[in-house]
C-alpha cells in the first residue's frame, strides 16, 4: 500500500515508519507544520521536523512538510482563546486531531491518492461485533484511544496505527536497533503552541483580557480572590490563596459573574453529566448505545466510571452509577465497552453537572 | 527497476531556486581545488598564482558589468550581499532603509530588522513609484534597495526610473539592487548606471553556491559586514574563495555570451507552457502578464486548488518546480510577494513557479504542461 505516515518527530511515528517499511508499505513520511508562533514545547518545533526528517532519511522513506498553520489557528488555537473567554476549558490535542490529523491531513491523503494515512499512536483499530473500532493499545500505560476517539467507521478503514500493538519499550527497542536519533527522545507532555517560559496565563493574556473574580465558599461567603477568572478550572486546588487548611476545590465557576466557588470534595461530585459535540464511529451507535451502561474516561489515561448512557444522537446524558468529581465544560468524556477494550464514542461536556 | 521499462525523463523547471552549473564553471573550479590550492593572500609562487586567477576574475566581471575592476568584491552569495548592503549603509551612513514590499527576504528582513520603511507594490510586482516618492520625501532614508527583477513572479523594475526618483528625493541616499534573478535576462551594463551598490548569488546564473558579487560604487559609504583580515580592500573579510570566484567568473561570462540568445528561446518556450497550462484547465492563469516579466518565470495560479497538493503530484511525475518560499521548516509558506500584488487567498494558495534556464528544452515544458493539466484535473476533481 502507498501510506502517508504523519511524523511529529517523535519516537512512536518514527518507529511506525520503520514497522510500515519492514512491512513491504510505500511510505511517505509527513510532518505537519501547525504552529506559526514561537514555541518551545509540544510537537511543533522546527527541530521537530528536523528529527522527523533525518529519521525519514534513515529509515529510506520520502518526507515531506505540509503547512496546516493556518488551518490550525482557525480550528484549534482561536477556538481554544474563545473558549476561555467564557470560561470553558478545551483540550487542544483533541480538537488537533480532530480538525488536522484525522480530517485535513486525511482529506489530503486521499486527494494525493494514498491507499492510508498512518500515525504513532497507542491504538488499535479492530473490528468488535463485526465492526471495526478504536481498541485500546497494547501498552496501557500508553494507551491514547482517549485522544484518537473521533474517528469514523470510514477513517477507521483508511487509519493504520502501526505501534498500537506494540509496548513503549518494544517501539524504543526498535526505534534504537534501527539507530534512530529519536529512540531514546522523551514524550512531548505539554501543548505544543503554548510555550515552556510563558505557560497557560501568559499565551492567553497575549489575546484576550482577564477579569478579576472573588472567591466564596459554599455558602456565598467572600474568602479571597483571584487575579484572572478565566483561567480558573473546575476541580483546581492550587493558586486560589487560600494558604493552608482543609482540602479545598474549586465547584463552580461564573465567569459572568465573576465568582469562583470553593469547597471540599464532596461538593466537587456530581450525579451525572451532559455532553455535546458527539462523535459515533457507526452511524447506528448512538440508537443502540441510548439507555446502554458505558465506562467512561473524563482524561487522558484517566480513570474509568461507569455510567448509564441516555443519548438522542446529539445530546447524551451521562448518569454515574456513583456520583463523581466534576468535568469542566470542554473536557472530553470517551465512552468504552463495559469491558473497558474499545471506544464507543465521545464528546464535549458542556454541562458538569 | 524492471528491465525494458521506460525511464521517465525527469524535468527540473525550479531554475530561480537554482540552476545546473555550467559545465564549464564546474571544469574551472576543479582546478583551484585540487591542484592550485593556496591562499591568494600569500606571498609565495603558489599563492601569487592563485591571486592571479582572482585579479583575471574581477578584471572579467567588471567588464560583464560595466564597473571599475576595484568596485568588484567577491562575497558568499545574494544573502550576504543584500545584508552588507542595507545594513552597511545603515550603520556607515545612518538613516532610513526603506524597500518595496515584494522584495526578498534578504533585503525584506534587513530593512525592517533596522526599523525601515516598505513600500507597496502595484499588481505586477514592481515597486509602486509615487509611493516610494511620498516616502522617500519625508527625509532622513540613508538606503534604498529595490530588486532589479522579482524572485517569485519575474516582474521586471523600471530601475532608471526608481534611479531618478530616488536621486531627486533622496540625493544622500545609497541605491542598491538585488540583481540576484536579473543576471540570466538583463544586460547588466544597462543596470549599472543607475546604481551604487549591486548584487548577484552565483548559483542562479550557473555558477556555485556559496558565491557571489557584490559591485559598490567607489565612494559609497558602506560598514563591512565581516572584519577581519582585510581582504577585499576592507570591504570584505575572510580567505578568498578562490574556486567559486573562478566558477563564478566563467558561470557569468558564458551567460553574459548566450543572453540575448537564451531571452528569446526561453521565452518563447515560456509563452508556450503557460499558452499549454491555461488551455488545458480552467482554474488556471498568469499572475502577471508575461510582457512585465522575465522569460524565465512562469508563475500561475491554480484558483481553488493548494499549491503543497499540485507540487506533491507534478514531483511524484518527475516535474520538479516550487510554490513560494519555504521557512526553515521546510513547510512552504503564503507568498509575501503576491500578498504585497494584492492576489486574492483563493488564488494565491494554489500558486506554483516554472523557471526556465539554460537546460529547459521543449520538451521539458511540453511535459511539464501535460502534468500540471493532469494534475490540477485530478485534484479537481477529487473535490467533487
Amino acid at each position: 500500500m502507498r501510506v502517508l505516515l504523519a511524523m511529529s518527530g517523535g519516537v512512536d511515528s518514527s518507529a511506525a515508519a520503520v514497522v510500515l517499511r519492514d512491512a513491504g508499505h510505500d511510505v511517505v513520511g509527513v510532518t505537519m507544520r501547525l504552529w506559526g508562533g514561537e514555541s518551545d514545547t509540544g510537537c511543533c518545533s522546527v527541530s521537530d521536523v528536523d528529527d522527523a526528517r533525518r529519521v525519514a532519511q534513515q529509515a529510506g522513506i520520502d518526507h515531506l512538510v505540509f503547512n496546516f498553520s493556518a488551518d490550525f489557528e482557525e480550528r484549534v488555537v482561536t477556538p481554544y482563546v474563545d473558549a476561555h473567554v467564557v470560561g470553558v476549558t478545551p483540550n487542544p490535542c483533541i480538537e488537533c486531531n480532530r480538525h488536522l490529523k484525522f480530517d485535513r491531513l486525511i482529506r489530503r491523503g486521499r486527494e494525493l491518492g494514498f491507499d492510508a494515512v498512518a500515525t504513532g499512536h497507542h491504538a488499535r483499530i479492530e473490528d468488535r461485533a463485526g465492526l471495526p473500532r478504536v481498541v485500546r493499545g497494547a501498552d496501557t500505560a500508553k494507551d491514547q484511544s482517549y485522544v484518537v476517539h473521533m474517528l469514523s467507521g470510514e477513517d477507521l478503514g483508511y487509519v493504520l496505527f502501526p505501534v498500537g500493538g506494540m509496548q513503549k519499550s518494544e517501539v524504543r527497542a526498535l526505534a534504537a536497533r534501527s539507530g534512530l536519533r529519536t529512540a531514546s527522545k522523551p514524550d512531548s507532555q505539554d501543548v505544543c503552541f503554548i510555550g515552556s517560559t510563558v505557560g497557560r496565563g501568559g499565551f492567553l493574556s497575549s489575546r484576550m483580557g482577564f477579569h478579576p473574580g472573588v472567591v466564596v465558599d459554599t455558602e456565598g461567603a467572600e474568602i479571597g480572590g483571584v487575579e484572572a477568572v478565566e483561567l480558573v478550572t473546575l476541580g483546581q486546588r492550587r493558586g486560589l490563596g487560600l494558604g493552608g487548611g482543609d482540602k479545598r476545590y474549586v465547584v463552580d465557576v461564573s465567569i459572568s459573574e465573576r465568582r469562583v466557588t470553593v469547597g471540599g470534595e464532596d461538593d466537587l461530585l456530581s450525579p451525572g453529566l451532559t455532553v455535546g459535540t458527539l462523535a459515533w464511529p457507526h452511524a447506528a451507535d448512538a440508537r443502540t448505545l441510548d439507555g446502554a451502561d458505558v465506562l467512561v474516561q473524563g482524561s487522558a489515561h484517566g480513570a474509568r466510571h461507569g455510567a448509564r448512557l441516555d443519548t438522542d444522537g446529539t445530546v447524551a446524558r451521562l448518569s454515574w452509577a456513583r456520583p463523581q468529581r466534576r468535568i469542566s465544560p470542554g473536557q472530553t468524556v470517551v465512552f468504552y465497552d463495559p469491558t473497558d477494550s474499545y471506544v464507543l464514542g465521545g464528546g464535549v461536556v458542556t454541562d458538569p453537572g | 527497476m524492471t528491465a525494458g521499462a521506460p525511464t521517465r525523463k525527469h524535468v527540473y523547471l525550479d531554475h530561480a531556486a537554482s540552476t545546473p552549473m555550467h559545465p564549464e564553471a564546474a571544469e574551472a573550479m576543479q582546478h583551484y581545488m585540487a591542484a592550485e590550492f593556496a591562499n591568494p593572500s600569500g606571498a609565495h609562487g603558489p599563492a601569487r598564482s592563485a591571486r592571479r586567477v582572482i585579479d583575471e576574475s574581477r578584471d572579467v566581471v567588471a567588464e560583464i558589468i560595466g564597473c571599475a575592476p576595484g568596485e568588484v568584491v567577491f562575497t558568499s552569495g545574494g544573502t550576504e550581499g543584500a545584508n552588507a548592503a542595507v545594513l552597511g549603509a545603515v550603520r556607515r551612513g545612518g538613516g532610513r532603509a526603506v524597500c518595496p514590499a515584494a522584495e526578498h527576504h534578504a533585503v525584506l528582513h534587513c530593512v525592517e530588522h533596522t526599523g525601515g520603511s516598505v513600500v507597496p507594490v502595484t499588481a505586477d510586482g514592481t515597486v509602486d513609484i509615487a509611493a516610494l516618492s511620498a516616502e522617500l520625501r519625508r527625509g532622513g532614508t540613508g538606503v534604498v534597495s529595490v530588486m532589479a527583477v522579482n524572485n517569485e513572479v519575474g516582474s521586471v523594475n523600471d530601475m532608471a526610473a526608481v534611479a531618478a526618483t530616488v536621486r531627486r528625493d533622496a540625493p544622500g541616499a545609497v541605491l542598491h539592487s538585488d540583481a540576484v534573478q536579473a543576471a540570466c535576462w538583463i544586460d547588466l551594463r544597462g543596470l549599472w548606471p543607475h546604481l551604487d551598490v549591486l548584487t548577484l548569488s552565483a548559483h542562479k546564473f550557473g555558477g556555485p553556491k556559496g558565491a557571489g558579487v557584490m559591485v559598490i560604487r567607489d565612494g559609497t559609504p558602506l560598514e563591512p559586514l565581516i572584519l577581519g583580515g582585510g581582504q577585499e580592500r576592507d570591504r570584505r573579510s575572510g580567505t578568498l574563495n578562490v574556486a567559486g570566484i573562478a566558477g563564478t567568473t566563467v558561470a557569468l561570462a558564458v551567460t553574459n555570451s548566450r543572453r540575448a540568445d537564451e531571452h528569446a528561446r526561453l521565452g518563447a518556450l515560456r509563452t508556450r507552457l503557460i499558452e499549454q497550462i491555461t488551455s488545458g484547465v480552467e482554474c488556471a492563469s498568469q499572475t502577471v502578464p508575461g510582457d512585465s516579466s522575465v522569460p524565465g518565470v512562469a508563475h500561475v495560479c491554480f484558483e481553488g486548488l493548494e499549491s503543497e497538493s499540485l507540487l506533491f503530484l507534478l514531483d511524484e511525475q518527475g516535474i520538479s518546480v516550487s510554490a513560494a518560499s519555504a521557512c526553515a521548516s521546510g513547510a512552504m509558506e503564503s507568498s509575501h510577494v503576491l500578498a504585497a500584488m494584492g492576489v486574492p487567498a483563493s488564488r494565491m494558495m494554489g500558486s506554483v513557479r516554472f523557471s526556465l534556464g539554460h537546460t529547459t528544452t521543449r520538451e521539458d515544458v511540453d511535459l511539464a504542461a501535460v502534468a500540471a493539466v493532469e494534475s490540477a484535473r485530478r485534484l479537481l476533481g477529487a473535490r467533487k
